[in-house]
C-alpha cells in the first residue's frame, strides 16, 4: 500500500486522549513484560501522557513518513531518553519496546469507533498507525541497544581503571604492575594514571612493571615512551620492569628501542636500583 | 599447500584486533608452537592488524594452518579495500609513519617472521601475508 496521508490519527489523538490513556495504561500494567517492581504505576502514567502529548504534536505538523525531521525531534528525543532510563534500570529490550507496542490496541479502537462503516477508511488508519508506531517501536529498540552498549562500555572502562592501581612501593616511589593485553584505549588511561600518581605523591620513581603483559607492538611501545617522556618532564625517572625474554627478542627484531630507559628484570631488581638511586640503604639487624 | 584448517575474522574495531590476536595464540598453543615463535607472530599480527585498520579502514585476516614435510605453519593474510600504498620500499623503511606511529610495523613485523609478502594497489587495498613455520 503506498502512502497514505494520517488524517485522523492526531484528531482521535486530541479527540480521546483520557480515554486512550487509561486503556494504554491498563494495556502496560497488564503486560506481563511489565517490571511492576520497576516501574510504578505513577510514573507510567505521567511518561504516557507526556509521550502522547508529544506524538499529537508531531503528527500535527510533520510528516509521519520520515520521523527523522526536526518536527519528530521531541518524540526521538523522549523515546531515547526513556530507553536509556529502561536500559540502566536493566529492562529487556522487549520489556522496553512494550512501551510503543502496545498502545496499538487502544489507538486501533478509536480508529475503529471513528471511521465508522467505512471499511476501506479503517483499513487506510490502521495500516497508517502500524507503520507509524512499528517505527517508533524499532527506534526506541535501537536507542536502547545503543544505551546498553555505552552502558557495558563504561562498564569495562571502569573495570579497566580497577585493575591497574598506581601502588606506592615506598615514600617517593610508584609502581604501575600492568597486567594483560594492552590497546590503546587501556594504554592511555593506565599511562594517565601513572602521571596523576606522580603528582599526587610527589614521587621521584615510577617503576611500569610489563611482567603481565603477553606482548608488546609499537603501539604499546610508543605509549610506553611517551609515558616516560611525560614523567621526566614532571621530573620523575621510570624504570620499566619485567621484560620478559621473549618479549625482548620481540622488541629487538620489532627494531623498537627503549631509549636510554633504564629496563630491570624484575619489579624487585627495579625497587632496589630505586633504593640506591635514592640512596637508602638497609643493614641487617645483628644481635 | 592446502591448509589443514582455515578460518576468516573481521577487523573493524580494536577489539577485533584483540580478540585476533587471541586467537592467534589459541592456535599456536595447539600447533604446538614455542614461546618466542607465539609472540613473534602474535606481535607481527597485531602490528598488520592496526594497519589494516588504521589505514585501510578495517579489512579482514584469513588465518590457515600448514603442514609441510613434518613441518607445521601458520599463515595470516591481511586484507583491506583503502586507499593502498604507493610506495611499498618507503613504507618498508623502518621509521617512515604517515600516521604518527613508530613505522616500525611493517618492516618490524617483516623481520618477526619467516615469510612476508605484501601487495598492494592505489586505490585498490592492501594484502600483506606472512607465514612462521616450527622449524
Ligand atoms: N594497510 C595499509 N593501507 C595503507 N597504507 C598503509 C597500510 N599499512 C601501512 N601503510 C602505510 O605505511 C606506513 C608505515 O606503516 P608501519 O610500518 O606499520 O608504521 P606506522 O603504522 O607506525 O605508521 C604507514 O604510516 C602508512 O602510510
Ligand atoms: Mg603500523
Amino acid at each position: 500500500m503506498t502512502a497514505i496521508p494520517i488524517s485522523k490519527i492526531s484528531e482521535i489523538l486530541t479527540a480521546y486522549e483520557k480515554d486512550i490513556l487509561e486503556d494504554w495504561v491498563k494495556e502496560q500494567l497488564s503486560a506481563i513484560t511489565l517490571r511492576r517492581d520497576l516501574l510504578s504505576e505513577a510514573d507510567l502514567r505521567r511518561e504516557s501522557l507526556e509521550f502522547l502529548k508529544l506524538l499529537t504534536q508531531a503528527l500535527e505538523r510533520g510528516n509521519p513518513q520520515d520521523l527523522a525531521t526536526a518536527e519528530w525531534t521531541p518524540v526521538r528525543d523522549f523515546l531515547s531518553a526513556l530507553s536509556r532510563s529502561r536500559a540502566l534500570q536493566n529492562f529487556s529490550p522487549s520489556e522496553t519496546a512494550t512501551f510503543i507496542f502496545s498502545l496499538k490496541q487502544p489507538l486501533f479502537t478509536r480508529l475503529n469507533t471513528a471511521t465508522g462503516k467505512d471499511a476501506n477508511a479503517l483499513l487506510a488508519e490502521v495500516w497508517s498507525a502500524t507503520t507509524l508506531l512499528d517505527k517508533l517501536g524499532l527506534f526506541t529498540i535501537e536507542s536502547f541497544v545503543r544505551s546498553r552498549n555505552e552502558v557495558i562500555k563504561r562498564q569495562q572502562l571502569e573495570l579497566l581503571e580497577l585493575s591497574t592501581p598506581v601502588v606506592k612501593l615506598w615514600e617517593g616511589i610508584l609502581a604501575l604492575p600492568l597486567i594483560g593485553t594492552l590497546d590503546s584505549a587501556r594504554t592511555q588511561i593506565v599511562m594517565e594514571n601513572l602521571l596523576q600518581g606522580i603528582v599526587d605523591t610527589a614521587s621521584e620513581i615510577a617503576i611500569i612493571d610489563i611482567t603481565g603483559v603477553p606482548a608488546v607492538d609499537t603501539l604499546v611501545a610508543q605509549h610506553l615512551l611517551k609515558t616516560v617522556t611525560a614523567a621526566r618532564l614532571m621530573g620523575a625517572q621510570v624504570i620499566i620492569s619485567g621484560i620478559r625474554p621473549q618479549i625482548a627478542q620481540t622488541m629487538v627484531h620489532l627494531g623498537v628501542a627503549m631509549g636510554d630507559v633504564v629496563t630491570k628484570a624484575s619489579l624487585a631488581d627495579a625497587l632496589s636500583y630505586a633504593f640506591k638511586l635514592m640512596a637508602i640503604t638497609f643493614t641487617r639487624k645483628t644481635t | 599447500m592446502n591448509p589443514t584448517r582455515s578460518e576468516t575474522f573481521q577487523l573493524q574495531t580494536s577489539d577485533d584486533v584483540i580478540r585476533m590476536r587471541q586467537m592467534v595464540r589459541v592456535w599456536m598453543v595447539e600447533m604446538k608452537f614455542g614461546l618466542v615463535d607465539q609472540t613473534k607472530m602474535v606481535t607481527a599480527a597485531s602490528e598488520l592488524a592496526r594497519n589494516a585498520l588504521a589505514y585501510g579502514g578495517g579489512g579482514s585476516v584469513c588465518m590457515e594452518a600448514l603442514a609441510d614435510d613434518g613441518r607445521r605453519g601458520l599463515r595470516l593474510v591481511f586484507e583491506d579495500q583503502g586507499p593502498g600504498i604507493a610506495d611499498l620500499e618507503l613504507a618498508l623503511t623502518d621509521g617512515y609513519t604517515t600516521g604518527g606511529g613508530l613505522g616500525l610495523g611493517l618492516s618490524g613485523s617483516k623481520r618477526l617472521v619467516n615469510e612476508f609478502a605484501i601487495w598492494s594497489a592505489v586505490g585498490e587495498g592492501t594484502r600483506v601475508t606472512i607465514v612462521r613455520w616450527t622449524i
